[in-house]
């Protein structure tokens, strides 16, 4: 039984590092730019978040919807002046400015909020929790899973059903031939990545809600979110809560049989599976 | 005034020079063709109009406002529009999406809908939920004109679209072409085959080694002349 | 009319004479400057080999690895393992530090090799976390907490004697023999890598950076120039990682694993210098330690600072400062580029320009 239990405490910690990965999965669908700064980002959302909840008093999902448009905002910023710079054939350029974007980001961070340790304050929720069966599960971890499926739901809608998408796929598939109809690929590009950062800030809700967070722990978050995108597939958003999934199981699994195993243990399973299905568990068929 | 006046083109791609002052202008309602073998610029003259590659801006007019230094998304804003070379269609977009992204830059309601093009192509309207890329050639060329038409063009630029196709479809392609010059788009169309060029095209211009060495209406023009222009003079 | 390949120019020969009277003042540098001196120059000497390293990776291999500090901490932690547990000496024990940091290297490269583009770079980095946990757990070394090398291990060869000879106390004697090792090491790497860019595999690696497909229809084996660049940096890095430790003498894992430390550091480095030439990373050492000596006490304000400056390199001059200098005066102190020169008689005419 405590199997069971520490196996579906792993899947819905998977909805988490979903929510990490999304956003990453979008941009890089979009643009084929892999943003070294996505965990750094994720932090400075959680930090956005913290703040309207110090500031105006209200609760944390109210304030996580007040910091959606700036996250949007900054995001578009953010590809419009500096990464559309870089986007092209050479790898280099756009990974060296994120990597450089992730020490700026991490360091405005700690001048601004200290190294300490935070915490976004959910009340009662942070307890809460249900009995379903045998299973006691946290209200917490299932609000983060079901969210997880919602971002899912609405970003599959989002490509598949609006001009906007369209105009994503297209892009991502041919820019050229897609400004000979009439798309700006700059532009597209910039509200891509704003609206990875709206789905940032979803992420750091629930990072911000769950455990305690401080400036440097950004870099981890990003590498979670790899390694979800890379087990699920390149391209696909159900693939990456596989992946995140996978993640999870494999960090409760290994924290039951050793608490100092958690970590490693997921790394270990992502290695796994590089090792025996080196394009993910749901590859795309082209590309 | 010319609809489109295309004035001392030059391009070039680094050190290679691939336009070396070309003219030519299209009349509002008019259809010409532009023939030259592989290499002749053909192809570089069509992106320097759409924006691909830019250039200085009064080098390209469409009603007398220069328009040659503008992206192709804006140069599709003015009302001009490419049918690419190799067709290009969107490999994750289905027939039906592909239209309606020649739309997607589209400000006011014209002829040309997702309706008027199915009437054009009426297969394509059989095939509309399935990838594009998965359908015939021929059937692929008329997804990628209808996908220009869908913006309503007042010119519409037309590379190779007869490339690679087999002559029973080429006929079936180009019989598209009256209904849109009623429609009220004036077209370019750039093709290796001499034939078919002068069948279609009010007048003709011929182009070797990015210049351009003979115009005139296909009935003005001599086999000689034409075969000169296009091969170069045997001395 | 013959043509002969030179790779030599003016500035490379008068850059050569320099450059040996500079190792010649640096070597008996010890007898006249202090020991905080001889310290810094040792921090620029091993950051520069870090730095030459990455460049051969990054930007003549075309592999952007954001995980080399698994190899500054598995050499660490090999030095530490051969001077605590297997009584080696430390100084012998540096090479066993790039041999188990090329063994470590075989199987990250399996992995990582698997990632396309720019998901390699993440891959190296998820390597060097496992590495990372796993030492973590290695009782005998401190396991997180860490180890220092007892005073017995670290009276390692040539300290008595330099010692003796400059009168100076064992701790100062120790600074000057790692120092000498950083020195050899720092021009052993330059000079390597000048002379494997030079070399037919450097043509080869040139080819595969610019243009895969034309590399391998040439009949470049591309992925086996990834490998040989992989192991050599491996085995470069983890040496300096076992050199650097042995100077600071204490070890943990957050230390030897740093990210930041070891590889953000030797990214800026390289990208502020001037990524794809050999020149580059020298410049961007000084400038690095430059800024150190400047602003290191400000702490975090540091790092924006040369964050922001690497992305604003990136941005505007992707060359970085050597590549500036070079695109302006055409100065080439280790000119990889091979020249045709014309062995014409002077009357003759220049051929004129034609276009294809």
């Amino acid at each position: 039984m405590m199997w069971v239990d520490t196996v579906v405490q792993g899947i819905l910690l998977g909805g988490l590092y979903a929510l990490f990965a999304a956003g990453l999965s979008l941009v890089f669908g979009i643009m084929r730019l892999v943003n070294l700064a996505h965990g750094d980002l994720i932090v400075l959302a959680a930090y956005v978040i913290l703040l309207v909840v110090s500031v105006l008093g209200i609760n944390p999902f109210l304030a996580a919807a007040i910091a959606m448009p700036v996250m949007f905002a900054f995001g578009w910023l953010l590809q419009r002046v500096v990464l559309n710079r870089v986007l092209g054939e050479d790898i280099l350029p756009p990974l060296l400015v994120t990597f450089g974007l992730s020490i700026v980001v991490q360091n405005v961070l700690l001048e601004g909020f200290t190294a300490d340790s935070q915490r976004i304050g959910a009340g009662s929720l942070e307890t809460a929790s249900v009995a379903i069966g045998p299973l006691t599960l946290g209200v917490m971890p299932l609000l983060t899973f079901a969210s997880a499926i919602a971002v899912i739901v609405g970003l599959n809608q989002l490509f598949y059903r609006t001009a906007l998408g369209r105009a994503f796929r297209a892009v991502s598939d041919d820019p050229v031939t897609a400004s000979l109809m009439g798309i700006k690929p700059a532009s597209v590009f910039a509200t891509a990545t704003g609206i990875a950062m709206v789905v940032v800030t979803i992420a750091a809700l629930y990072l911000g809600m769950r455990s305690n967070f401080d400036p440097t722990i950004g870099p981890a978050r990003l590498i979670y979110a790899f390694e979800a995108v890379i087990i699920g597939g390149l391209g696909s958003l159900w693939g990456t809560l596989a992946g995140g999934i996978v993640i999870g199981v494999a960090q409760t699994v290994g924290a039951a049989i050793n608490p100092e195993w958690q970590i490693l243990s997921g790394h270990v399973a992502f290695l796994i599976v590089l090792l025996i299905r080196p394009r993910g568990l749901f590859p795309r068929s082209h590309d | 005034m010319s609809l489109l006046q295309v004035t001392g083109l030059t391009a070039r791609y680094g050190d290679f020079q691939a336009l070396f002052g070309v003219d030519l202008t299209l009349d509002a309602g008019e259809a010409i063709a532009i023939i030259g073998a592989n290499g002749a610029g053909k192809t570089t003259l069509m992106r320097s109009i759409s924006g691909v590659l830019r250039n200085a801006p009064e080098m390209i007019r469409l009603n007398g406002a220069p328009i040659g230094a503008l992206p192709p998304d804006a140069v599709v804003a003015q009302g001009v529009a490419m049918v690419p070379e190799g067709r290009r269609l969107f490999a994750s977009l289905s027939v039906e999406e592909n239209l309606l992204i020649g739309a997607h830059g589209r400000k006011d309601a014209g002829y040309w809908t997702l309706q008027t093009v199915y009437d054009l192509f009426p297969i394509l309207k059989e095939k509309r939920h399935v990838p594009g890329v998965s359908l015939s050639g021929g059937q692929q060329q008329m997804v990628a004109i209808g996908r220009a038409l869908m913006s309503n063009p007042r010119v519409l630029l037309c590379d190779e679209i007869s490339l690679g196709l087999a002559p029973v479809v080429i006929r079936d392609v180009y019989a598209a072409l009256p209904r849109i010059r009623d429609a009220g788009a004036a077209v370019v169309i750039v093709e290796q085959d001499i034939g078919q060029a002068l069948k279609v095209a009010d007048r003709v211009y011929c182009m070797m080694e990015g210049r351009i060495t003979l115009s005139g209406r296909p009935e003005d023009l001599s086999r000689a002349a034409i075969h000169d222009a296009y091969f170069g003079v045997s001395a | 009319m013959s043509t002969i390949v030179d790779t030599r120019t003016t500035a490379s020969r008068i850059a050569g004479v320099c450059a040996v009277l500079l190792l010649a003042a640096a070597i008996v540098a010890p007898v006249f400057v202090g020991r905080g001196v001889i310290q810094d120059l040792f921090f620029i000497l091993t950051m520069l080999t870090l730095a030459q390293f990455w460049n051969l990776l990054a930007g003549y291999g075309g592999l952007v690895s954001v995980g080399q500090h698994a190899f500054v901490g598995i050499g660490a932690y090999t030095l530490f393992g051969a001077g605590l547990l297997l009584g080696l000496d430390p100084v012998a024990a540096l090479l066993l530090c790039g041999v188990v940091a090329v063994v470590i290297a075989v199987p990250t490269a399996f992995f990582a090799f698997r990632l396309q583009g720019a998901y390699f770079a993440i891959g190296t980095w998820v390597v060097a976390e496992v590495v990372r946990l796993s030492v973590a757990q290695w009782q005998a070394l401190g396991g997180g907490s860490g180890t220092s090398l007892p005073p017995t291990a670290r009276d390692f060869a040539g300290t008595a004697w330099v010692a003796r000879v400059l009168d100076v106390r064992d701790a100062a004697a120790r600074d000057i023999v790692t120092y000498w090792l950083a020195l050899a090491l720092a021009v052993a790497t330059c000079a390597g890598v000048y002379a494997l860019l030079r070399s037919k595999r450097g043509l080869a690696l040139a080819a595969v950076r610019d243009n895969v497909a034309a590399a391998q229809a040439v009949g470049v084996d591309a992925q086996r120039m990834k490998w040989l660049v992989f192991l050599i940096a491996a085995f470069g890095t983890g040496i300096a990682g076992g050199l650097i430790y042995l100077q600071k003498g204490r070890i943990s894992p957050d230390a030897a694993f740093s990210v930041t430390d070891w590889t953000a550091f030797v990214i800026f480095i390289v990208v502020i210098g001037g990524i794809g030439t050999i020149e580059g990373p020298i410049i961007g050492v000084l400038v690095f330690f430059a800024l150190q000596s400047l602003l290191a006490d400000y702490g975090s304000t540091y790092l924006i600072v040369l964050g922001a400056l690497g992305v604003v390199i990136m941005l505007f001059a992707p060359r970085g400062l050597w590549g500036l200098f070079a695109a302006r005066t055409g100065i080439h102190l280790f000119p990889v580029r091979r020249r045709l020169r014309r062995t014409v008689p002077r009357n003759t005419q220049p051929p004129g320009e034609t276009h294809g």
